[in-house]
């Protein structure tokens, strides 16, 4: 079922060709075309309801519903996310999601990062589960804030360890791709500095895809950045160009101020 | 712009005033309510307690040393550990049956069925409850006691017929606040487990069930309270006879069926008389008891 990668690896991370949905009636993606490189982060910004979460979750099929209705093509890490025949576990394994609001599962520190071997690599040997859990939390900066405690429960965490936390339990199992949904909205600033630290540290590591509203996190964070209207994608240029001489109208109206 | 206030202005204070006074009428009928919830539960008690509290104490050894129930004897015995077990058998067999259901189907519930089947299951589900103690107690008499003679067993009025017969009875109790219990777990942990690649059946058992595991034991236990405290049922089908079972098939008696049977023979005030509600201070504090531990637990469950 697992799809084998390309050989020499994929050259892009994600690509899309006149991807359109619908949630029954409504067009929430309106032909949307793009590609997007490995190791990059990519931002997507735009006024609330343009289609950019739509879009994030269309890409580990969190927003599968019978209502729900597809067009065109998606490809996410060598998947062919829209077939009926991809594995969506195998998908979900290798593209993980990080939500909004610090999301930990109600286990300990521990067992939420060793979460998603037991899903999917149930037969780790120990010595290993508990390499990569350590590697896991160094990667993500909180091995020093929780290797005294990780039989504690995750939600006695701070609510930026809770996010970092969330981030490191997808590291285990390897993935292409991180998709973020509004990463920082839920942190203080200085939570939202740490995870915006550690985003820049896994560049290149990990394919990073970041929906946000903080026009300015997208301008710090991102390589490329896509700006979404009514389902459509406007533009998707190198994040400078795109802040600084927008190639079209409405995105300049929108990073202006103007309406969002 | 005149500070002298309108006569209009003046016709509605008058009229707030007068709703104020309703709503301190109110207020005060209310609080008379809730109030009268106590007095109950303690006039109760004292009832029974005036009754019964002084043999309990003064026989509390006998009672629980003995397995001999012969209160009409001369000289008559109360040991009642016979009739603890009976009671305890009954409903520990009942957990047997009642909680692997009665969580499934709050599980398939919460998780698994279309919003159109939940609905309508539910309906049934609450019909069960409306079905009343003595019925059970013919089902018991008429169908499962033939159907345990059926499988071997010398009697069909047993304990297995009296735990089946709490089973059913609890189940609506399991199901309907093991339900709530779920659906109380917040969705971002679902959609955490989800994303991750688990499949329904992964959420369920290693996030949805820890989850909520406070509340699905709150049901449990108020469901173990009922099934301690019924007396119909189990008078009717489990045999009424004094003994310790050593296994399923046989018949026992229950606390409660005690109580229920022999109450109308005694006399006013006599020994098998205070007796009987020494049983019933007895039967009180064993419920009270559950009831505080699942009320335990659901505090301990909000305030984390």
């Amino acid at each position: 079922m697992t799809p084998t990668p390309a050989p020499g690896g994929p050259v892009h991370a994600s690509s899309a060709t006149e991807l359109s949905l619908w949630y029954g009636k409504f067009r929430a993606l309106d032909k949307v075309s793009f590609a997007i490189n490995a190791g990059e982060i990519v931002s997507l910004i735009g006024p609330s309801g343009c289609g950019k979460s739509t879009l994030i979750r269309c890409m580990n099929r969190m927003n599968d519903s019978p209502t729900t209705r597809t067009e065109g093509r998606l490809t996410v890490a060598n998947y062919d996310v829209q077939s009926p025949n991809t594995d969506v576990l195998a998908l979900r394994r290798d593209v993980g999601m990080v939500f909004q609001r610090p999301n930990p599962l109600p286990l300990s520190i521990r067992e939420n990062v060793l979460f998603g071997l037991k899903l999917h690599a149930r037969s780790t040997p120990r010595a290993d589960q508990e390499r990569l859990m350590t590697e896991a939390f160094e990667t993500v900066g909180m091995w020093d804030d929780v290797k005294d405690k990780l039989n504690d429960d995750a939600e006695s965490l701070s609510l930026d360890l809770r996010q970092k936390l969330c981030i490191a339990r997808l590291l285990p199992l390897k993935p292409k791709v991180l998709l973020m949904d509004e990463p920082c909205s839920a942190l203080d600033p200085d939570g939202i500095a740490a995870v915006e630290e550690l985003m820049a540290e896994l560049r290149g590591h990990y394919t990073q895809i970041v929906v946000t509203h903080n026009m300015q996190q997208a301008r710090r964070v991102s390589d490329r950045c896509m700006f979404m209207l009514m389902g459509e994608l406007v533009e998707f240029t190198d994040t400078d160009d795109l802040f600084l001489a927008p190639q079209d109208e409405r995105t300049a109206r929108y990073i202006e101020g103007r309406y969002g | 712009m005149s500070a002298v206030p309108t006569p209009r202005r003046k016709q509605r204070r008058v009229a707030s005033a007068a709703s104020r006074y309703t709503e301190k009428a109110i207020e005060a009928l209310i609080y008379l309510c809730g109030l009268s919830a106590i007095a109950f539960i303690v006039a109760i008690f004292v009832f029974i307690g005036r009754e019964g509290l002084g043999f309990l104490v003064t026989h509390l050894v006998e009672m629980l040393t003995s397995t001999d129930w012969s209160p009409t004897q001369d000289p008559p015995v109360f040991g009642i550990v016979a009739l603890l077990a009976g009671t305890f058998w009954c409903v520990g067999l009942s957990l047997v049956f009642s909680v692997p259901v009665g969580l499934g189907a709050a599980v398939f519930l919460s998780e698994f069925a279309p919003p159109r089947l939940r609905e309508g299951l539910k309906v049934i589900v609450e019909l069960l409850a409306a079905i009343p103690s003595v019925v059970w107690g013919f089902v018991g008499v008429m169908i499962i006691n033939p159907g345990l003679q059926a499988m071997g067993a010398r009697i069909g009025l047993n304990g297995l017929n009296g735990a089946i017969l709490l089973a059913l009875m609890t189940l609506p109790l399991l199901v309907s606040l093991g339900e709530d219990a779920l659906r109380a777990v917040p969705e971002t942990y679902r959609q955490a487990a989800i994303a991750m690649g688990a499949t329904r059946w992964e959420m369920v058992w290693r996030v949805l069930l820890p989850a909520a595991r406070r509340g699905l034991l709150v049901a449990v236990l108020l469901g173990v309270g009922r099934c301690v405290g019924e007396t119909m049922a189990v008078l009717m089908a489990t045999g009424h006879s004094i003994n310790i079972p050593k296994g399923p098939f046989d018949p026992v008696r229950t606390i409660t069926a005690t109580i229920a049977a022999e109450l109308g023979e005694t006399v006013r005030g006599d020994a098998h008389y205070q007796a009987l509600f020494a049983l019933g201070v007895l039967l009180f504090l064993i419920t009270m008891a559950v009831n505080f531990v699942a009320d335990f637990a659901l505090r301990g469950r909000r305030t984390r």
